[in-house]
């Protein structure tokens, strides 16, 4: 696991669900063909309502035009992110797309564990309401080692939750890696 | 100190004489579920993480029911059933019911109760959040992503946090203007989408006592819509009954202790309880179908694993019985089996596929249908800015397929009524208790 993490804000609000994140119709290709899978980058985060994209302002596309990848690696979000679907397809769209870490108020169970056992992302919780704090398009470092968020263009620092339980699963890359390491599973 | 019965179904899947909320434990499954949407990720990921040596852990115990995009030309969702199909023949899984065949089911959480797969006392998980509705049957059910479940189909043991419990309790006997829809949506409006995460939804009391089955798997089926991690309800003589009459597996009833800790007890009295909806764009926001009465549609949908059993449309053909529709109105019953009652069940000397046929309402074969958009030739999808009243489960942005739509959730009741006037209307202008 990388111990610092750059990259730029893309700031959501609360409940966030997976049918925002990648709307079903798009749950028909493949998750394996590296060609056919770039549609899920390609179309993460396009049911979010234009006015909630990129906030404070909104109106900030997430992918631009044709691209599958994101100028956005650390999403912020608010309360209860990811609620909804059990698809796993919603945090892999936001890895394919380029996001390494998410920073929210909290989560939902099915999301987090997705993104935990399946080492798509690190969920991140905040101590303080974020979303009203850093705008997109802010350089951040994100510091897992002492689990502080740095604001380069504010020059603000942020505590975060620390990982807990399941930082040996995210250390460990996903719930294989780790049942491997723990001998559970050849 | 005292358990729930969520506590205590979990301590016998692993093994353990106590556990606490907050623990962290290793469970053995008793079934798991997939689908087309979440199955060939599901066989992919297990493939690639066991590789040659892949072997299903028991497989009488992995239940497959393509259920989600059935009906479609879409290439890409008829090559995930095609996935599934291959998958089942070559490793040779009995329960999966293909599509085009006579084995078709439909949706699969109706499904699962149907084909005698939900047993009290068992842990079953599914790649669905709404596996949960299994939790109607006195059984330990949730909702996993593909790696867990891919996990679990090689290994037959996922982890799960021990879940603290709270308690919903509602007196009183329900009045002939509710159903269940309308308590789990008032449920909604307190606790909010997130007010269960983490958390069992455990349901009691005499009006929950009284209903069906398929009323109380209403109930369980949105106890994700607040972030829940299991709804649950103690099995009685009806659950028995239903069990017994689909399978011979043997079971155990389990029941919270008197004295076992709840992080929140709420109680509510039925009988005075109002008809019910969530406005867009989230099943929390809650108003009376009273202060949102006049609401001009364009759209009513009758259907999924949440409102398309036969009690919904058993209440549906109550209202729409003599009447017709004034806007496009879309029945999608949940399985086939319960599209062959349609043609079967009767009300007022009609059967209930007569009462709709005459009303004007267009009747779709048994999927999940437009309750999540899917694809462009879905029956039933929302387009561009339509008001659509349905008894599904999910209003979030886009969801029906139209991200410019809006929907409004209600019991079945509220969407045949406002079917018939074309505005949001409350079922008590056509039935009085």
């Amino acid at each position: 696991m990388e111990k610092v993490l750059n990259g730029k804000a893309y700031v959501l609000g609360n409940n966030i669900d997976t049918d925002q994140i990648i709307p079903a119709e798009h749950l028909v290709y493949s998750l394996t063909d590296e060609d056919e899978s770039k549609k899920y980058g390609h179309f993460a985060l396009s049911s979010v309502p234009i006015e909630k994209a990129g906030l404070p302002e909104g109106g900030v596309s997430f992918i631009e035009g044709d691209n599958w990848q994101s100028e956005f690696t650390i999403i912020i979000g608010g309360s209860n992110f990811g609620c909804g679907s059990s698809r796993e397809h919603a945090p892999f769209a936001l890895q394919k797309a380029g996001v390494k870490a998410i920073i929210a108020e909290s989560y939902a169970r099915i999301f987090y564990r997705n993104s935990v056992d399946g080492g798509f992302l690190i969920p991140y919780e905040t101590v303080d309401k974020l979303i009203d704090k850093i705008k997109t398009g802010d350089q951040l470092e994100l510091d897992l080692e002492n689990n502080i968020l740095k604001n380069l263009t504010k020059e603000e620092v942020h505590h975060l939750k620390p990982l807990g339980e399941v930082l040996p699963i995210v250390e460990a890359g996903g719930l294989f890696n780790y049942a491997r390491k723990s001998a559970m599973i050849l | 100190m005292g358990m729930t019965i969520t506590e205590k179904i979990l301590a016998k899947a692993a093994g353990k004489r106590n556990v606490n909320p907050g623990e962290n434990i290793w469970l053995n499954v008793d079934v798991l579920m997939t689908h087309d949407v979440c199955g060939p990720p599901t066989i992919g990921i297990w493939k690639r993480e066991f590789g040659k040596s892949a072997k299903i852990w028991d497989k009488n115990k992995l239940v497959i029911f393509p259920d989600h995009y059935i009906f479609t030309a879409d290439k890409y969702a008829n090559r995930n059933v095609e996935i599934l199909r291959e998958f089942a023949r070559d490793y040779e899984v009995e329960n999966y019911y293909d599509v085009g065949t006579e084995r078709y089911k439909g949706v699969c959480h109706l499904a699962l109760a149907e084909e005698g797969y939900n047993i009290p006392g068992t842990v079953l998980f599914g790649t669905d959040s709404h596996t949960c509705t299994s939790g109607a049957f006195g059984m330990f059910a949730t909702g996993v992503g593909n790696t867990d479940a891919a996990f679990i189909l090689g290994t037959g043991k996922i982890w799960e946090k021990v879940p603290e419990s709270i308690k919903f309790i509602f007196n009183g006997n329900l009045p002939k203007y509710l159903t269940a829809k309308d308590l789990i949506l008032h449920i909604l409006g307190d606790i909010t989408t997130d007010g269960a995460t983490y958390r069992a939804m455990e349901f009691d009391g005499e009006a929950v006592f009284s209903l069906s089955m398929d009323e109380r798997m209403t109930l369980t089926n949105m106890a994700i819509e607040a972030g829940g991690m299991n709804g649950i309800i103690k099995a009685d003589a009806i659950t028995e009954a239903y069990v017994k009459e689909r399978s011979d597996k043997s079971y155990e009833i389990f029941e919270s202790d008197n004295y076992a800790e709840y992080f929140a007890v709420y109680d509510y009295d039925a009988s005075k309880l109002e008809p019910t909806v969530a406005k867009p764009h989230s099943p929390d926001n809650r108003d009376l179908v009273r202060n949102v009465s006049g609401t001009e549609l364009t759209k009513c949908y009758i259907g999924s694993c949440t409102g398309g059993k036969l009690p919904d449309f058993r209440f549906a053909a109550q209202i729409l019985f003599g009447n017709t529709v004034k806007v496009p109105t879309f029945i999608v019953p949940a399985s086939t089996k319960v599209a062959r009652l349609l043609e079967v069940e009767t009300y007022n000397g009609l059967t209930l596929k007569e009462i709709f046929d005459k009303a004007g309402c267009q009747i779709g074969q048994s999927s999940c249908a437009a309750c999540l958009g899917g694809p462009d030739d879905t029956f039933g999808r929302a387009k561009d800015k339509d008001v659509v009243i349905s008894t599904t489960n999910r209003n979030f942005p886009g969801r029906m397929g139209s991200k410019k739509s809006e929907v409004y959730l209600a019991s079945p009741l509220t969407v045949a009524a406002s079917a018939v006037t074309g505005v949001i209307t409350d079922p008590r202008d056509f039935i009085n208790d």
